[in-house]
């Protein structure tokens, strides 16, 4: 089948939108301008449109990531993944879900793979932003339990609560990317654990302690707290149950609590 | 325009400033809200202000946004616009995208609702920008559908706004006026007349900006948008406006927006600035120009005699 067949028997919008993403299409035929004018130019508005305000819509998501990496060389990698993967929601907040392993296999960012995983923190930011809003569990709420029962304890988290395992000191790298703060050296080779959480008007990135992400993400999978705190103890001796359950329910990790079977 | 009374008692509803008298909503001029100007304007409110958002930025579940749009509405009246219902395209409404708009507009009661005469959805594909249209029989009768699927899910009629276009169709068979006024007949939509598009498609396609508005159905306008535009050059080197929503309002775009309220009357009129924030004063004197033009019109009858 031509070209020339497609262009002109394809409803105006499936010939005009082929060419805005594949820049080796000449306009489609049905686009003209006045007085004979060409209309590359005026095709090429289009085109600049939607590829520039997609890629402004991914550093927009993704600041830290572009802080990194260097305003250029981000926008030149956030262009192929725009072109290879355009939005299929209308809603921008729901975009760039696949970035990071983008970011994972594209060739020029492997001297930074822990970047990848920096990207998967800014995601994981933009959805607690948006997350349904709800109350968080009170300090209080646990001290009316009776201690006998605790072990049985069942949390459910907030809907912002997001936990985000890393090999790399990802915590640290995206907190010090997070502003326009001047950076200082660290130790590449430290993972760390990232809990995101929106206890009030604002979300917080916070580091877990040892056992802290197994530890929640047992509970986030419906364990009793008996569980989860086995699972936390089984990867890390170290684990402390009392500061982490504190620590975690003042950063508004949960939104309530009911005895489990 | 007359508004509907809004439906569904039962759902929720951010408390908020009722709606202005038909005659006091009329002189409203307001701005495009921006998170970054929240504190400012909460400390220093505009006079017979109102606030445009973009529908989809409040899309999501909940969190800071409504947080920020509930703070506003309850100190002035809102303006819902949407920017990606995809009105002008060859595909059917995204269904849910419809529904979240009614919802919102159930949530926010504005007063004023909004959309494009544009498409930006296609194939399963959302390109984020306003895309032009052919202006025939079979793309009328598309777009009067979407509409008509707008109105009936939201219970009110909406606002439809004139595009921005750097190219026109060998398909079309009717000038954009003629497509507007039948749209509007078969509908009982509103319009959305955005001076700075008129001035922007004027300079690109060569017709006159001051024919187009003397030719515009001015007693269906229930809102005017002004905005500001760059410029770059076509293929044969001569200007190309660009809608940029990116700085001030141009001074032709004024002398034009002067012309349409001397002969249609004030009403809500709201400057648009989406990149290169400036500064909230900046934006607050750019809708105080707008609320001296519709002044400079209000002629009292005593005055009316005076003149004559």
């Amino acid at each position: 089948m031509s070209r020339e067949f497609l262009t002109c028997h394809l409803p105006y919008a499936s010939s005009f939108s082929m060419g805005l993403m594949d820049p080796t299409l000449e306009p489609p035929d049905d686009v003209i301008a006045h007085a004979d004018k060409g209309v590359t130019r005026r095709y090429n508005v289009y085109r600049n449109n939607v590829t520039v305000s997609l890629i402004d819509a991914l550093a927009a998501i993704y600041p830290a990531v572009q802080r990194i990496t260097g305003v250029e060389f981000f926008r030149a990698m956030a262009r192929f993944h725009v072109r290879a993967a355009p939005p299929t929601s209308v809603l921008l907040l729901e975009y760039g879900r696949d970035f990071p392993d983008f970011i994972e296999s594209y060739a020029y960012a492997r001297d930074m793979p822990w970047l990848a995983d920096v990207a998967r923190i800014e995601r994981a930011w933009l959805d607690a932003y948006h997350a349904a809003d709800a109350a968080v569990l009170a300090v209080e709420a646990l001290s009316a339990v009776d201690q006998a029962l605790l072990t049985n304890l069942q949390f459910a988290p907030h809907p912002a609560t997001r936990v985000l395992r890393s090999i790399y000191p990802v915590v640290t790298i995206f907190t010090m990317n997070k502003t326009d703060e001047p950076v200082s050296p660290i130790d590449l080779n430290k993972a760390e654990d990232a809990l995101i959480t929106r206890p009030d008007a604002d979300v917080i990135v916070s580091r877990l302690p040892a056992g802290g992400a197994a530890f929640l993400l047992s509970l986030m999978q419906g364990a009793t707290l008996g569980a989860a705190a086995t699972a936390a103890f089984a990867e890390a001796p170290s684990f402390d149950l009392a500061s982490n359950l504190g620590g975690m329910i003042s950063a508004g990790v949960f939104s309530t609590i009911r005895h489990g079977g | 325009m007359v508004m509907d009374a809004p439906i569904e008692p039962e759902s929720i509803r951010a408390q908020g400033h009722p709606w202005p008298s038909a005659a006091a909503g009329q002189q409203l001029a307001g701005v495009s809200f921006k998170h970054a100007h929240l504190q400012d304007i909460l400390a220093n409110a505009p006079v017979e202000g109102f606030f445009e958002v973009h529908a989809e930025n409040y899309m999501g579940m909940g969190g800071p946004p409504h947080r920020m749009l509930t703070a506003i509405r309850q100190d002035y009246p809102l303006s819902l616009h949407g920017v990606c219902m995809s009105i002008g395209g060859t595909d059917e409404l995204d269904s849910g995208h419809l529904a979240r708009f009614r919802d919102l507009v159930r949530r926010y009661e504005p007063m004023l609702v909004s959309e494009h005469l544009a498409w930006s959805s296609h194939g399963g594909t959302f390109f984020n920008d306003l895309l032009p249209l052919p202006y025939n029989h079979d793309t009328l009768a598309r777009v009067c559908s979407h509409i008509a699927q707008v109105q009936d899910a939201i219970g009110r009629p909406l606002l439809l706004e004139n595009p921005a276009t750097y190219v026109t169709f060998a398909s079309s068979t009717m000038s954009e006026l003629d497509f507007i006024k039948m749209m509007v007949q078969r509908t009982g939509c509103g319009l959305l007349l955005d001076i700075n598009n008129v001035y922007v498609c004027a300079t690109n396609h060569g017709f006159s900006a001051s024919a187009y508005l003397a030719d515009f159905p001015l007693e269906q306008m229930g809102e005017i948008h002004l905005a500001g535009h760059g410029a770059q050059v076509d293929d044969e080197g001569d200007a190309l406006l660009i809608d940029g929503h990116d700085r001030a309002v141009a001074d032709v775009v004024w002398d034009l927006y002067d012309s349409v309220i001397a002969r249609g009357g004030p009403r809500p009129t709201l400057v648009e600035w989406d990149s290169d924030l400036p500064g909230w004063p900046i934006l607050r004197d750019q809708a105080s120009r707008a609320r001296q033009i519709m002044a400079a019109h209000r002629v009292s009858p005593l005055r009316a005699h005076h003149v004559a």
